[in-house]
C-alpha cells in the first residue's frame, strides 16, 4: 500500500479575478518506508502540496491520502500519525530546548521517555544545550530540535518542508545522515528541497515547477532521460568562452555550471563538436578543456523546465 | 595595478558580547566580482550592511569607493547600488513605476529615466510588461528586474545580498549573465550566496565562518589550497574546523 | 488534562519571559490608576475655600473655627457676593464656597433648623464631592456635639450646589471606567496577539496538525489571561482603595463574579480578532480601534451616553463594557446588590455566550 498518494490535485489561491494556480494537476505516490524528494525552486508549489497532505489545506479538486486515510475526510486520523516540520522554523523561541520538546510530546499525548529511542541519536547532540532558549540556537541545532519535535510521537509518515534551506553545509550533511537512519527504522519520509544536489540522496524524486510535476523517478533513472549528449567546457576566461560557445551555430543551450560550462547541440553528430573545438582552438584560450559528461539532476531540471522567457 | 573599490581592515562589529563580524581584512578591485560565501548567521549580511553605510562598525576601518564607512556614509550611498533577496521592488507599483522611483532617488533626469528604463526592459525582454504590477511577475523575473534597477544609475559598486535564494536553476544562470555584463561595464560586484556552484562564478571569494574570514582567493586557488575538487568541499572543511572550535 | 496543563504552562512562559508583555500586563493598569490617583488626591489637602459669614453669630463662628481646624481646608474669610464667588471659581483660586445666611443662629435656636449654602466647583467632580463630604462631616459632628449639650436636636441642612457639572460625571466614576478599559485592553489585545504570534511563527501549523482539539487550544489560550486579568482586577481595586480612598460599598464577591464574566467576554472578543488578523500589528490595531476606543468613548465614563445621537447610543448597547460599567458603578459606588443589576448581568452573560459560540464555530481546523 502506498503511504502517500496524490491524484490530480489542483489548488488555486486568490480572488476570482486574480487567481494564482499553485498546484496544477499533481499526481504521485510514495511507497511505505520510502524517502521521497520533492525538488523545485521557491514558488513551485512544494509547500502547498505539503499543506494539503498534512490536512492544513483542502485542494480545489483531486484526492489525496496519507497512511491510507483521505486528507479531506479523515483529517483527525492523519493528524494522529504524521510528523510535520514546516519550512519556517517553528518552535517557541522563548522556550528552552527541553521545554519545547516536552510541550510537543504532551500535546501529542506522549512523553519524551516513551519514544526516546527514536530521537536519541539526534537529541544527544543538542542535549548539552537543553536549558538554552530555542531562539539562541545555531541554525543547524534548531533544525535538529525541530526534527526531534516532529518525531517525538513516533509518526508513521514524516513531512519535512525545506529542512535544509539556509543551513550550513556541515549541518546539511548531518541532517541527511539522520534522515537515512530514520528511513532505516521504517518511517516514510517526504522531503522537499530547492537544492538539486540533495536530490540524489532520496530513493525517488519528483521534479516540480510552476505547480506542475515534471518527472517522477529514481535519481539515476531521472538523469538517464536526458535526451542529448552533454558537454562540459572549461578555460581561463569563462565569460568569453560562454559568449563564443553560445554564438556557435548548432549549439542548443549553454549555461554556466560551477567551474565549467555545460552545453548541448541541436543535433548529436560528431561534426558539431569537432567544429566547435576547431573554432575555439583558433581563439586565444590558454587551457581549454572540453569533454562529454554525465548529466546530473540540475542539468535535467534545466532541460525540462519551461524557459522563463516565453 | 587596478583601483581598489572596497578596502576593509580588521573590520569588527559586536552586538553586546556577540561578535558578528570578527576583524575581517580584504580588498576588492574595481570591476571585480567578489563573493562572500557562508551559512545563515555567519555574518555576511552584517558585513555588507557596514559596507553599505547602514551600520557603524565597532572597530577597524573600511573604505567603499574611497569613502570612509564611519564618516562618509552619505557619499557611499550615492555611489553604490543594493539589492537583497528579501526586499527589492514594490509589489503594488508597476514595473515602470518601480524603475522611475528608484532612478528618481538617484537624481536621474526624466529623459534619462525613460531612455534607460526602456533599454533595461528590452534587454530583459519584458518591454510588453512595463505596465504590469510587480506582484504578478514570476519570482525569477522580479529578481532580474530588481538587479537591473539596482544598477540603473551605473553605480561604482553594487551589493547583492543572496540575490538568487530559492530561484530556479535557469533563472539563476540568467541572473549571473546580468552580473557578468555589469562587471564588463566596470561595475564592481559584491555578492553573498550560499549556493556553492555560484561561488565558482566569482573572480575571487572569501568563505565566512562565525564572523571570520578563513580563506580568500580565486576559486581555483582555494581548491588547490585545500586539495579538493569542488568549492563545496572547501566550504565543508572550513565549516567543520570552525564547528570543532565553537559551540 | 495533561495537554491542557502543558499548554497553560507554555503560555505562562511566554508571558513571563517577555518584558514588553509583562509591562503591558501589569504596568498599564497600575500606571492608569496611579495617574488618576495623583491628579485627584493632591488637590484634596489644603484646598482654598471661601467662607462668607453673613450671620456673624455664635453658631456660625463655632462652625467656621472647626472648618479652619481641618487639614483639608485653607479658609479665606470674605463676604463675597455670588458674582464675586463665581469669578473666583473661574480663575481657579478657590474650590468651594460656604455661605452662612444672616440669622443663622437665630433660626437654629428658635426653629431648631437652619441652612448653609455650599457651592462647589464640579468641573473637577471628584474634588467637589470629596470636599462637600468633608464639610458634611464637620457639620454633622457639630450637630451631635450640640445635641448632647442642649438635648434639643439641631438640624443644619447644607444646601449643596454643584457648579459647571451638576450631575457629577467622572471622578469615582473613573474607576469603573478604567476597570472596564484596562480589563478589555489586556484580555482582548493580549489574547489576539498571542494567537496571531503563533500564526506568524508557523507553530500554528504544527498545533493544527497535532491531535489537539480546537476547544482545548482555545481554552488554554484563555486561562492564562483570565488569571492575569484577575490579578489585575485585584491590583486595580487595592489601588483604588489605598490611593483614591474609594470605598467598595457593595459585595466584593459579586464584583468579582461580574468582573470574571466581563473578562471572559473580552477574551472571546480577542479570540475573534485573532481568527481574522494575519499579523501582530493588525491584531493590535484592530483591538484598539474596535474595542478600546468604543470602550473609552461609548460606555459613558467620559461622555454621557444620554447626550449622544441615537446611532451612537445604539452602538454603545452592543458593547459588553457598557453593561459592565453600569454593574461596577452600582456595586462598587452605590453598594447595590444583585437585584439591582440582574438585567445587565443577563445581557452581559448573553453577549458572552454568543461570542463563545461564534468562536467555537469559527475556529478554523485548517489554514484557509
Amino acid at each position: 500500500m502506498a503511504a502517500i498518494t496524490l491524484d490530480n490535485i489542483v489548488k488555486t489561491y486568490g480572488e476570482k479575478d486574480q487567481k494564482v494556480l499553485a498546484v496544477d494537476q499533481a499526481s504521485f505516490a510514495v511507497e511505505e518506508g520510502e524517502m521521497f524528494g520533492l525538488i523545485g525552486p521557491d514558488g513551485a508549489g512544494k509547500t502547498t502540496i505539503f499543506r494539503i497532505l498534512t490536512t492544513l489545506l483542502l485542494p480545489d479538486s483531486g484526492t489525496a491520502s496519507v497512511a491510507g486515510y483521505d486528507t479531506a475526510a479523515d483529517y483527525t486520523q492523519i493528524r494522529n500519525c504524521v510528523g510535520y516540520m514546516p519550512g519556517r522554523f517553528s518552535l517557541y523561541q522563548d522556550l528552552t530546548v527541553e521545554e519545547n520538546l516536552k510541550f510537543f510530546a504532551t500535546i501529542f499525548n506522549t512523553t519524551i521517555e516513551e519514544n526516546y529511542h527514536l530521537i536519541k541519536d539526534i537529541y544527544v547532540q543538542i542535549e548539552p544545550f537543553k536549558d538554552r532558549r530555542a531562539g539562541k540556537l545555531s541554525g543547524g541545532m534548531k533544525q535538529k530540535l525541530a526534527l526531534c519535535c516532529a518525531l517525538i510521537h513516533k509518526p508513521t509518515v514524516l513531512f519535512l518542508d525545506e529542512p535544509t534551506t539556509g543551513v550550513d553545509v556541515v549541518s546539511r550533511v548531518e541532517f541527511w545522515d539522520m534522515l537515512k537512519r530514520l528511513k532505516a527504522q521504517g518511517i516514510t519520509i517526504l522531503v522537499s528541497t530547492p537544492y538539486m544536489d540533495e536530490a540524489v540522496l532520496c530513493d525517488r524524486i519528483a521534479l516540480i515547477q510552476s505547480g506542475k510535476i515534471l518527472s517522477v523517478d529514481t535519481p539515476a533513472n531521472t538523469v538517464k532521460k536526458y535526451p542529448t549528449k552533454l558537454y562540459a567546457a572549461k578555460a581561463s576566461d569563462m565569460h568569453q568562452l560562454l559568449k563564443d560557445i553560445r554564438s556557435y551555430p548548432g549549439v542548443a543551450s549553454c549555461f554556466t555550471f560551477g567551474e565549467s560550462l555545460h552545453f548541448t547541440f541541436r543535433q548529436d553528430d560528431a561534426q558539431n563538436i569537432a567544429g566547435l573545438k576547431a573554432t575555439l582552438d583558433s581563439g586565444n584560450y590558454l587551457d581549454l578543456v572540453i569533454n562529454e559528461i554525465q548529466p546530473n539532476i540540475e542539468d535535467y531540471f534545466i532541460q525540462i523546465s519551461e524557459p522563463v522567457h516565453a | 595595478m587596478r583601483d581598489i573599490a572596497i578596502k576593509a581592515d580588521k573590520l569588527t562589529k559586536k552586538f553586546d558580547d556577540f561578535v558578528a563580524v570578527d576583524a575581517i581584512t580584504f580588498d576588492v578591485h574595481q570591476g571585480e566580482i567578489f563573493g562572500f560565501v557562508g551559512a545563515n548567521g555567519a555574518g555576511k549580511t552584517t558585513a555588507m550592511r557596514i559596507l553599505c553605510g547602514l551600520s557603524k562598525p565597532t572597530s577597524g576601518s573600511a573604505t567603499v569607493a574611497g569613502f570612509d564607512v564611519y564618516k562618509e556614509t552619505e557619499r557611499i550611498k550615492r555611489n553604490i547600488g543594493y539589492m537583497s533577496q528579501k526586499f527589492s521592488l514594490y509589489d503594488d507599483l508597476t514595473v515602470m513605476e518601480n524603475i522611475t522611483f528608484y532612478a528618481g532617488i538617484y537624481g536621474l533626469s526624466d529623459k534619462e529615466i525613460k531612455a534607460r528604463g526602456e533599454s533595461l526592459l528590452s534587454q530583459l525582454g519584458i518591454s510588453h510588461e512595463a505596465k504590469t504590477f510587480v506582484s504578478s511577475l514570476p519570482l525569477g523575473w522580479k529578481q532580474k528586474l530588481a538587479f537591473s534597477v539596482a544598477v540603473i544609475h551605473e553605480p561604482k559598486i553594487v551589493f547583492l545580498d543572496e540575490p538568487t535564494g530559492g530561484v530556479d536553476p535557469v533563472t539563476r544562470r540568467q541572473f549571473w549573465d546580468l552580473i557578468y555584463e555589469a562587471a564588463d561595464r566596470g561595475i564592481t560586484v559584491f555578492v553573498t550566496t550560499h549556493y556553492m556552484d555560484e561561488a565558482e562564478y566569482c573572480n575571487r571569494l572569501t568563505v565566512m565562518v562565525d564572523g571570520r574570514i578563513d580563506a580568500l582567493d580565486t576559486p581555483a586557488n582555494l581548491k588547490k589550497q585545500f586539495s579538493v575538487d569542488s568549492m563545496d568541499k572547501v566550504f565543508y572543511q572550513l565549516a567543520r574546523a570552525a564547528k570543532r572550535s565553537g559551540d | 488534562m495533561k495537554q491542557l496543563l502543558a499548554f497553560v504552562r507554555k503560555e505562562f512562559y511566554h508571558v513571563f519571559r517577555d518584558k514588553k508583555t509583562l509591562l503591558m500586563l501589569f504596568g498599564v493598569p497600575i500606571a492608569q490608576i496611579v495617574l488618576f490617583g495623583f491628579t485627584l488626591t493632591n488637590e484634596i489637602k489644603n484646598s482654598r475655600i471661601v467662607v462668607a459669614d453673613y450671620a456673624h453669630d455664635y453658631a456660625s463662628q463655632e462652625i467656621i473655627r472647626k472648618i479652619e481646624a481641618s487639614r483639608y481646608f485653607e479658609v479665606v474669610k470674605s463676604n463675597m457676593s455670588h458674582d464675586e464667588i463665581e469669578a473666583a471659581f473661574k480663575t481657579g483660586t478657590i474650590k468651594m464656597a460656604v455661605i452662612f445666611p444672616a440669622n443663622f443662629y437665630n433660626d437654629l435656636s428658635h426653629l431648631n433648623k437652619a441652612q448653609i449654602q455650599v457651592i462647589a466647583d464640579a468641573s473637577d467632580p471628584n474634588t467637589a464631592t470629596t470636599l462637600t463630604s468633608y464639610l458634611n462631616n464637620i457639620i454633622t459632628d457639630y450637630q451631635t456635639q450640640k445635641a448632647q449639650q442642649t438635648k434639643v436636636p439641631y438640624l443644619i441642612t447644607p444646601e449643596v450646589k454643584m457648579l459647571y457639572n451638576p450631575e457629577l460625571l467622572g471622578a469615582p466614576n473613573f474607576v469603573p471606567g478604567v476597570m472596564a478599559l484596562v480589563l478589555m485592553l489586556i484580555c482582548a489585545m493580549m489574547t489576539s496577539i498571542s494567537i496571531v504570534k503563533e500564526k506568524e511563527l508557523g507553530t500554528m501549523e504544527i498545533l493544527l496538525v497535532s491531535p489537539i482539539r480546537p476547544f482545548l487550544l482555545i481554552i488554554s489560550k484563555v486561562i492564562p489571561y483570565l488569571l492575569v486579568s484577575i490579578i489585575n482586577l485585584i491590583t486595580i481595586l487595592v489601588l483604588s482603595v489605598v490611593l483614591l480612598h474609594l470605598e467598595i460599598k457593595g459585595s466584593l464577591l459579586l464584583l468579582f463574579l461580574e468582573s470574571t464574566l466581563f473578562i471572559i467576554s473580552s477574551l472571546a472578543l480577542g479570540l475573534l480578532i485573532s481568527v481574522r488578523a494575519e499579523s501582530q500589528m493588525a491584531a493590535m490595531m484592530t483591538s484598539q480601534m474596535s474595542l478600546m476606543l468604543p470602550t473609552m468613548l461609548l460606555t459613558g465614563f467620559m461622555f454621557p451616553i444620554e447626550n449622544m445621537p441615537l446611532p451612537m447610543r445604539a452602538l454603545s448597547y452592543a458593547f459588553p463594557s457598557h453593561y459592565y460599567y453600569i454593574i461596577v458603578k452600582a456595586v462598587m459606588l452605590e453598594g447595590l446588590g444583585f437585584m439591582a443589576i440582574w438585567k445587565e448581568t443577563l445581557i452581559l452573560a448573553f453577549i458572552t455566550t454568543v461570542l463563545v459560540i461564534i468562536n467555537l464555530r469559527s475556529f478554523k481546523i485548517r489554514l484557509a
